[in-house]
């Protein structure tokens, strides 16, 4: 039982990390380098809702999927979809803030001479990204960290159904309110040490292809 | 193949750039002299493209294909082999040609048996050699340079100067500013001296050093242009 609710977790938060990633990497480069009208507000916006409150988010998901919902006819309230949509619109500001940052900082250092070699703006910016990409690993697994040890928005869309929709996080209350605390602090390590892993995993393939041990930092 | 009219350009209360008018003929090996601040990089700049001014550029077909060194240059973080690769996707190289245009510049710059470190790895000399490489593979019609030797030892120096006395003698067209005089007379067909944003001269490069222009000119050329004045 404990294996499949680790196992839960991470299929949600990497889902959800995976998809914010998709749209969060290009959204941050576009932004970086896109000038139009309102581009401040956005971005204001944007840097605002790195402070989301994932109950906020499990609410308004919510709200969506519920069945008088504009979504309600999905019917993915309380399932692990339910969980990915509402982690993803979680950490999507933070990869897109986080990428446009990085891209914006490395362009002050080679845009110029990427432009000159005949890179388009998003190409440019493209370029910038898997320039660094070993920061880039550093967001997401940043996103990844928000998402996997959030409570608030999975248990609000999830509804922490035992075989389900129990993901640590939400076992880690449960069982606190039930005055089962070792459990609880033993899950509580198990997140930590799966989080602890992948950033080992990225920093070895960092060394093994000499990246920027910065980067990583 | 190049034509910069009217050209200024200001950075907030600073104008860096006034009233630029140059022309760029083919063959031209053209060195921008001049002392710090006098305009040199932003004129590269302004005929480059790479910053907004308020004259007209115009641009002949034949000089579409163009490209710029860096005094410090930029390098992706990838190998030698894939920063090379990537300039040539930029320019629209055809991909059967990439690899063999990619180990010749590599060949030309020596640097092909280094193509699989990180580009940025390297030191400043070998960077710089690969920024021509990089520059030389997409076969540009005209290649600018901004103090290209600026930051590196003796001999490197003469490396990089060797490489663009070759483009040179290929029949490259090159703007290049820089503040070495000896370079810009081993090197340089035309001198184009400016002071505090203004072109000043723009003469063969033996009529100019063997010509008397002005005081502050003279000064420059002597090394003496004090600070206060510049």
């Amino acid at each position: 039982m404990l294996w499949r609710t680790v196992g839960l977790s991470l299929a949600v938060s990497l889902s959800a990390c995976a998809i914010a990633a998709g749209f969060g990497l290009a959204f941050g480069a576009w932004l970086a380098v896109a000038r139009f009208p309102g581009r401040r507000v956005l971005l204001a916006v944007l840097n605002t809702l790195l402070a989301l409150p994932s109950v906020v988010v499990g609410l308004v998901v919510y709200l969506l999927l519920s069945r008088s919902g504009p979504l309600g006819s999905w019917g993915i309230l309380f399932t692990p979809s339910a969980m990915v949509i509402a982690q993803t619109i979680l950490v999507l500001p933070v990869i897109a803030a986080l990428s446009r940052q990085l891209v914006h900082d490395s362009l002050r250092d080679g845009g110029d001479q990427l432009r000159s070699m005949g890179a388009r703006p998003f190409t440019t910016a493209v370029l910038m990204l898997l320039h660094e990409r070993w920061a880039v690993a550093t967001v997401v697994l940043t996103a990844f960290g928000r998402a996997v040890s959030e409570v608030g928005a999975v248990m609000i869309v999830g509804g922490n159904i035992d075989g389900v929709t129990r993901v640590i996080t939400t076992t880690i209350a449960l069982e606190t309110s039930k005055g089962d605390l070792p459990l609880a602090l033993a899950l509580g390590i198990v997140l930590l040490a799966l989080v602890g892993l992948i950033n080992a995993g990225i920093a070895v393939a960092q060394r093994a292809q000499g990246g920027n041990p910065a980067a990583a930092r | 193949m190049l034509s910069l009219d009217n050209a200024s350009v200001r950075y907030g209360s600073v104008a860096a750039l006034s009233d630029a008018n140059l022309r760029i003929e083919r063959g031209d090996f053209v060195a921008l002299i001049g002392a710090n601040g006098s305009g040199k990089t932003t004129l590269l700049q302004a005929l480059h493209g790479l910053v907004a001014h308020t004259g007209v550029r115009t641009v002949a077909k034949e000089a579409a294909a163009q490209v710029m060194v860096f005094q410090r240059p930029f390098m992706l973080r990838l190998s030698v082999w894939n920063n090379l690769r990537v300039a040539l996707w930029l320019a629209g190289a055809p991909p059967a040609e990439r690899a063999a245009r990619a180990t010749e510049a590599l060949h030309r710059a020596g640097l092909f048996e280094l193509r699989g470190r990180q580009a940025r790895a390297l030191s400043g000399g070998q960077q710089q050699r690969l920024a021509l490489a990089r520059a030389w593979a997409t076969r540009p019609a005209l290649l600018f340079l901004d103090e290209p030797t600026a930051n590196l030892d003796p001999s490197a120096k003469r490396e990089v100067e060797a490489m663009l006395a070759r483009f040179k003698l290929e029949g490259m067209t090159l703007v290049m500013s820089t503040h070495n005089l000896g370079q810009a007379k081993r090197l340089a067909t035309r001198v184009v001296y400016l002071d505090r944003g203004r072109i000043r001269a723009d003469l063969a490069t033996d009529a100019f050093f063997a010509r008397h222009l002005d005081a502050r000119t003279d000064l420059f050329l002597k090394g003496e242009l004090p600070w206060d004045m510049e």
